[in-house]
């Protein structure tokens, strides 16, 4: 990775153009060029500013300082000033109105980087996972010792509390509250459970995590419990991670030999046990009450809720379920304080964000971001652009379970909030890439086969919707449905999402129901033209057979 | 042929399994899970003997076949019908399809003349697909038993066939 | 059996110590080859990769490289990756290291003294 100092986005939204935004750009890319600052500062595009008067607006970060209207002339100016010597130029400047709701977001950026921030993957890549010299060089153990030798386990929760700290499994709910839901339930022997079952397709930042850096998810298990009085810790890996596995069996191993796991840690009279768990391949395991069900070996099915696991988890007893990435935020805001936490990200949102990048993109990979990037930043920047210099379709966040973003949403700050309100689910934070040359019933085929595959069984609406949705788009790919289907499909969909049991059909037809909703005419040309425009459908090939035999 | 497992071996096994991981209800996947590597797939005759070994009334823990063969017909590592000698996992999840794995696949179905789901006659390899492996970032990407290859282009599939004997 | 570590302060020594074994390494001249082991890593490659720096290492009698391995830094798109750390260049980060480009890295960086700039990710 390059370290991108700062960056710079030109307004490009149809107003903006036509005031000459798109020499602006090209003028900065130039001048940028020119004082030999094109390696650290990212020239970027922002489409939806509003309307207003002093466009084309220019945005550098981190300062979130607006310039507009700017002219060409302008661009030396601000080059020269803000980006090489680091003065903001005031008399370019915006006037100070209330900015448009569209670009609102940014004043919360100020004073945020687009840069990488990493907490949670410190060390993964740094340290060898097997040793745990390395990790104790490298701070490991600090937050446990600390939290067993000074602090109560309610003021380790007030510190996890105070942090502001979410759960990164999805959900988005705030950690230091479930811990104390537990703490405060009557009721023993109470259980940690580690869920690295990380099965939603496009995610691995959990797998990184455990590969990179076991050790701090043996020391962060070992912090919750003692937070909430458990003195027994599992963690569930699903199968399809062996290595993981093998690197959190030898890192638990590794902690009991230096008295850091196991009875009497740091000498205390705190005993925690770690029980690693291997998964034998269940999508629907991911979820928590599932996920409980079958460390009890059963199927993987899930429990009606309420009762929450907090109440009601493993073998009945009031249990904490967390994510790895939650669990890997645990030891540095223990070591650092929750101050320090709370100032990466936005208000709202704390922390940074781990998020895989994929697709037709130059560049894949993961990245852990501060919270409230935009899409167009990841693309551009870390995604390095779209591969080929391809057009962007559409971007699907949050794995096969999450929403589409069509390529004109891409300005949407990416933070839990903004994307409730956008409709948008953050999840499990992969971003898959599309370039034009997807075909949306071909994606929405591939991952209705998935839920198809995936569901367990348990409830109607899932086990018979999942199934119909698959047949369906089936047949509009093959150019053998008919208009009414699309209503079929809908509420199909609705109802899944209303009443099936758990997230998984509540879930399943969330791509299907953006897909319908942003690109129904491409779904349309499939039914009533019998044509795939992109070329990649079964029709597809029908068609070019007809040709033949026409021509 | 494919190979199928011996009743002598099947009590042996489970007989291991039960002790390394306890005779508790909650052992009931790892057991599964060490049957299924040693054999490559699940005999139905183990599952009366791991039975035999938990059920115990008495102390309130109860076990029936079919518990048992529900949690083996649930989870997509566990097989109850012998394999080939090589198994091969496609992963056909949204990611890897977006990047190139539909050619893949195709491949892999005319190198080896089977569909999706079907063992060679002679019992070599077995053509599964599975869902994400989690190595999106360099997808396409398949197994073949425990090793793994990503970045894979329909012309290496020939390639990486011939290292299996 | 390893002395347990009672309190902050035992920790602590333990730290010490580790950073001074790990002085120690560096000051005899070593070079060290880490090459990133994650699944990513592995299923592109990575193990052919680790074996052919090992032969190399082998069979030139290479007894001051030490090579290691670390966890999946999130750079998928260039692996495999492996990362050289000699006494007079800092880190330099390879990626895309097929088994050919490893042994030209041992004989041209480790032993030569010249990076590959072909091959290097900036990081």
């Amino acid at each position: 990775m390059k370290v991108i100092r700062s960056m710079v986005l030109v307004s490009v939204d149809q107003a903006s153009l036509e005031r000459g935004a798109e020499e602006v750009f090209h003028k900065f890319l130039e001048e940028i060029d020119e004082f030999g600052l094109s390696d650290k500062i990212a020239v970027s595009t922002i489409r939806d500013v509003g309307l207003r008067d002093d466009i084309p607006l220019v945005i550098v970060y981190p300062d979130a300082a607006v310039y507009g209207p700017v002219r060409l002339e302008d661009v030396h100016t601000i080059v020269e000033e803000h980006l090489y010597k680091g003065n903001i130029v005031p008399h370019l400047l915006a006037l100070m109105r209330e900015l448009a709701p569209e670009i609102a977001w940014t004043r919360d950026r100020r004073g945020t980087l687009p840069i990488e921030k990493r907490i949670v993957l410190e060390r993964a890549g740094i340290v060898n996972p097997e040793s745990i010299e390395d990790y104790i060089l490298n701070d490991g153990f600090q937050a446990l010792g600390k939290a067993l030798t000074q602090m109560t386990p309610a003021e380790v929760i007030a510190e996890i509390d105070k942090s502001g700290l979410q759960g990164r499994g999805g959900a988005g709910f705030p950690t230091g509250r479930k811990w104390s839901f537990v703490a405060s339930t009557p009721g023993s022997p109470k259980y940690v459970i580690c869920n690295a079952d990380e099965s939603e397709p496009g995610t691995f930042k959990d797998r990184l995590i455990l590969e990179g850096d076991p050790f701090s998810i043996v020391e962060a298990m070992t912090i919750a419990g003692y937070a909430i009085g458990a003195h027994e810790g599992y963690i569930y890996i699903r199968g399809e991670y062996p290595r993981a596995y093998h690197l959190i069996e030898n890192a638990i191993h590794q902690a009991e030999m230096l008295g850091l796991l196991g009875d009497h840690i740091f000498g205390t009279d705190y005993s925690f046990h770690i029980h690693p768990h291997a998964g034998a391949g269940a999508y629907i395991c991911g979820e928590e009450t599932a996920l409980i069900e079958s460390l009890e070996g059963k199927r993987g099915m899930p429990r009606p809720r309420p009762p929450y696991p907090t109440t009601y988890g493993l073998f009945g007893k009031p249990t904490v379920v967390n994510n790895v990435e939650t669990l890997a935020n645990v030891p540095p805001i223990l070591r650092n304080g929750a101050v320090w936490y709370r100032e990466v990200g936005s208000p709202k949102s704390t922390g940074t964000k781990v998020y895989t990048i994929l697709g037709n993109v130059n560049f894949t990979g993961l990245i852990e971001v501060p919270m409230g990037i935009t899409l167009r930043e990841v693309i551009d920047i870390y995604g390095k652009g779209m591969r080929n210099g391809k057009k962007l379709k559409l971007v699907q966040t949050g794995g096969s379970s999450g929403t589409i973003v069509p390529a004109k949403l891409q300005d949407t700050p990416l933070d839990f909030d903004s994307f409730r309100n956008a409709g948008v689910s953050l999840g499990s934070g992969a971003l898959l890439v599309c370039d034009e040359d997807t075909c949306v019933v071909d994606l929405a085929k591939v991952i209705l086969r998935f839920f198809r595959n995936e569901c367990c069984g348990k409830c109607t609406p899932c086990r018979i919707g999942t199934l119909r949705l698959y047949e369906i788009i089936n047949q509009i790919s093959e150019g053998k449905a008919v208009l009414s289907d699309l209503e079929v499909m809908q509420n199909i969909s609705e109802a899944m999402s209303e009443v099936s049991n758990c997230g998984l059909g509540q879930t399943a037809s969330t791509a299907l129901r953006d897909i319908l909703k942003y690109f129904r005419e491409e779904v349309e040309m499939h039914i009533i033209d019998k044509v795939c425009p992109v070329g990649v459908c079964p029709i597809a090939k029908h068609e070019s057979e007809l040709m033949q035999k026409a021509g | 042929m494919v190979q199928e497992a011996k009743a002598l071996d099947i009590v042996e096994l489970v007989e291991q399994a039960v002790a390394k991981h306890g005779a508790r209800r909650d052992a009931v996947i790892p057991i599964l899970n060490e049957i299924n590597q040693a054999f490559g797939y699940i005999p139905t005759a183990a599952l009366p003997e791991i039975r035999r070994r938990i059920h115990a009334p008495a102390e309130g823990v109860f076990l029936a076949d079919s518990h048992l063969y529900s949690a083996a017909s649930f989870y997509q590592l566990f097989s109850l019908k012998p394999l080939g000698r090589h198994v091969i996992r496609f992963c056909e999840s949204a990611p890897c399809h977006v990047m190139g794995g539909r050619q893949v696949i195709q491949a892999l179905q005319n190198e080896l003349g089977l569909e999706i789901g079907e063992t060679s006659q002679d019992g070599k390899w077995s053509l599964l697909t599975t869902s994400c492996l989690g190595v999106c970032g360099v997808g396409p990407v398949f197994l073949v038993d425990d090793d793994i290859y990503g970045n894979v282009t329909s012309d290496q599939v020939p390639e990486i066939l011939a290292r299996y004997k | 059996m390893k002395k347990k570590i009672r309190s902050l302060e035992d920790l602590n020594r333990f730290r010490e110590k580790a950073f001074e074994a790990k002085q120690r390494q560096t000051h005899l001249g070593n070079v060290q080859v880490i090459v990133s082991l994650g699944s990513c890593g592995i299923a592109a490659g990575a193990f052919d990769t680790l074996k052919a720096i090992q032969q190399q290492v082998d069979d030139d009698h290479l007894n001051e490289v030490i090579v290691s391995q670390t966890g999946c830094i999130g750079l998928c798109g260039h692996e495999p990756i492996v990362e050289v750390i000699t006494a007079d260049t800092s880190k330099v980060t390879y990626g895309h290291v097929t088994p050919e480009v490893a042994r030209r890295i041992l004989r041209e960086h480790v032993l030569g003294g010249k990076v590959l700039e072909a091959f290097v990710v900036e990081v």
